[in-house]
């Protein structure tokens, strides 16, 4: 199988700028983008640098975007890629990362991250003479986030990292709910207040796109979902996230819609709403845009409420 | 095309122009829309985080709905309502014990979902029912020299295999393209039309929103865009009503009008300013007006 390749490449000590470079390689119908980039560091240009160990999507070490997704080169199947997305593979260095060499970014950000959330176990209370005794089902939900291969995908997919380098990020947010969620361990609710602090699960926007990213589907978005539900489990509901979730909450509650005049008041404080919202008020006064000030409720709005009842919110 | 309609909360309230624009395309193209008027907030991703079940069942409830009224689409003009809509119902199918205990809930008010409904949104519903050859017949004024960037917005796009894209529907993350060119524009290729727009931290970090917002609308200008166009009413308000604001952060001016998917449609299809609301956006649409020629009234 024929294989056209545009592989990103820059050279610290000879290049001004990254620049893409087109090799063909020639592969077996069961061929990855890896296989595909080691021909041409073995046949064709043995100065290309990248990560790479295992071939089999264990060690973590070859996530690249490939066609501009952040994936894992060996478990990308290039006769798909063909298939699906067109004949010429374009392959880049992670994003969000700064590149050293050709596909090979500085990761030390990514490890400071999962640093920061404390990523080992805290027990408490005395040490039992064996083992530390978990039931089955408590591991299970943590199986999930304990798939992760710290491969950086979801990292250099993330569209607030995009915008805010202090932002934990899915991968140490993952890891965060991992052992927040573990029975064995003492801290929970230092954890979640550690976790729920500004640059914290609250700052993700859901765009789902480690979701897509993570090779492991350890979905780290609703990994910080699941913190996020936590930490307002646990109390912690002081946060303007967290006050979010109850004015949205209250307002569906109620009138089987949402109130938007409403929740921004109660997100934000009724002074913070007033002063921060009031030109756009204006503005959308001379549009004749405002919402409207009455908040109907739809005539079924009691049983909204009481399913909300049943379910405790 | 008969459909169980589903506006979503801001298509009346945050863009009030986005209900009666896309009620008026909805009807020229020939899509009947049947309101479900006692259907509830879908939640928005939001409620989730509360009480997943809750969203399971408020979701199932607005399905059970659709089906009583003998309806097995549900047309959805708001792209995070179809995003929750399509993952609760995929959850649904796949749990049938689930199902069984949210339908339990239900009985109390006579409901109950069967698991029928499909969900779809009114950018699907244009052109793998209606059709794209269909679309282009109805066109009057061309969107000819125009070029348009599209944003489709998160919810639209992932995650994947929640939205059919996996299967039948694999070129879903295309169809604003395919609509621009079946109107005559020529759509803008830009690395932002597949991110998000920032709005659901809006109330969090703005600073973070605002600078997704003043990315996205200055790389599609940068491009030579004269619009963008969206499927979500959420995105529209971020990138239309919090543009003023970035641009102030961003430190230079922006002035990119936002259309919502039904006011660029209807525009190509004959309609007024006034009938799509075109008038009543944050930042002026003139640019667009001017250039598309369609009348004021």
């Amino acid at each position: 199988m024929d294989v056209t390749l545009k592989v990103k490449r820059y050279d610290p000590e000879t290049d001004e700028a990254a620049h893409f470079e087109e090799y063909q390689v020639d592969l077996p119908e069961y061929g990855a983008v890896l296989d595909g980039l080691l021909a041409i560091r073995d046949e064709q240009d043995g100065s290309l640098s990248m990560r790479c160990s295992c071939r089999s999507a264990i060690c973590g070490s070859c996530a690249m975007k490939i066609n501009g997704k952040s994936r894992l080169a060996c478990k990308t199947m290039v006769s798909q890629l063909k298939e699906l997305e067109g004949d010429v593979i374009s392959v880049e260095p992670m994003g969000n990362q700064p590149v050293i060499k050709d596909l090979v970014v500085n990761m030390d950000m990514f490890w400071d991250k999962v640093n920061a959330v404390q990523p080992y176990l805290r027990p408490e209370g005395p040490v039992p003479e064996k083992e530390y005794l978990v039931s089955n089902e408590s591991m299970m939900e943590l199986a999930v986030a304990m798939n992760c291969i710290m491969c950086g995908a979801c990292v250099s997919d993330c569209t607030v990292l995009e915008v805010d380098k202090g932002f934990l990020g899915p991968a140490a947010l993952a890891k965060a709910f991992r052992f927040a969620g573990d029975p064995r361990d003492g801290h929970k609710q230092e954890r979640l207040q550690l976790y729920t602090e500004p640059n914290g699960v609250w700052d993700c926007t859901r765009c789902f796109m480690c979701v897509s990213a993570c090779p492991k589907d350890v979905a780290p978005m609703e990994r910080i979902m699941d913190v996020r539900a936590m930490a307002m489990e646990a109390g912690l509901t002081n946060t303007r996230g967290a006050r979010h979730v109850d004015a949205f909450a209250s307002s569906v509650k109620h009138s089987g819609r949402l109130n938007e005049l409403n929740l921004a008041l109660k997100t934000f404080g009724f002074i913070r709403a007033g002063i921060d919202l009031a030109p756009m008020g204006i503005r959308r006064l001379f549009k004749r845009r405002l919402p409207p000030l009455m908040h109907k409720k739809i005539a079924t709005a009691k049983n909204i409420g009481r399913l909300f009842d049943k379910l405790g919110v | 095309m008969r459909y169980a309609f589903w506006p979503g909360c801001v298509s009346r309230a945050g863009t009030p122009e986005l209900y009666p624009a896309a009620t008026a395309v909805a009807e020229k193209i020939g899509m009947e829309l049947i309101e479900l008027e006692q259907a509830s907030c879908t939640g928005a991703g939001v409620l989730g985080e509360r009480n997943e079940e809750l969203v399971d069942t408020l979701n199932a409830r607005n399905f059970a709905l659709a089906e009583q009224m003998g309806l097995d689409t549900l047309l959805t003009i708001c792209s995070t309502c179809q995003g929750v809509m399509s993952s609760v119902n995929y959850k649904l199918r796949e749990k049938p014990d689930y199902l069984a205990k949210i339908n339990e809930s239900l009985a109390e008010e006579g409901l109950e979902y069967k698991g029928t409904v499909r969900v779809t949104h009114m950018m699907w519903a244009v052109v793998e029912e209606l059709g794209l050859s269909n679309l282009k017949e109805m066109v009057v004024r061309p969107l000819n020299g125009l070029k348009i960037a599209p944003f489709y917005g998160c919810y639209i796009l992932r995650p994947r295999y929640v939205l059919g894209m996996n299967e039948e529907h694999a070129h879903r993350d295309q169809y604003l393209e395919y609509i621009i060119e079946a109107l005559g524009g020529e759509p803008i290729d830009y690395e932002g039309k597949l991110r998000c727009c920032g709005f659901p931290i809006m109330t969090i970090n703005e600073a973070n929103g605002l600078r997704m917002v003043s990315n996205h609308t200055l790389e599609a200008k940068d491009m030579g865009a004269h619009a963008l166009v969206t499927p979500c009413p959420l995105c529209h308000l971020n990138l239309d009503e919090f543009q003023p604001k970035a641009a102030k952060s961003a430190g230079k001016p922006i002035n990119m009008p936002v259309l919502h998917l039904p006011q660029m449609i209807g525009t190509a299809l004959g309609f007024s300013v006034r009938d799509m609301g075109l008038q009543r956006h944050i930042v002026s649409t003139e640019p667009f007006i001017e250039l598309s020629g369609m009348p004021r009234r």
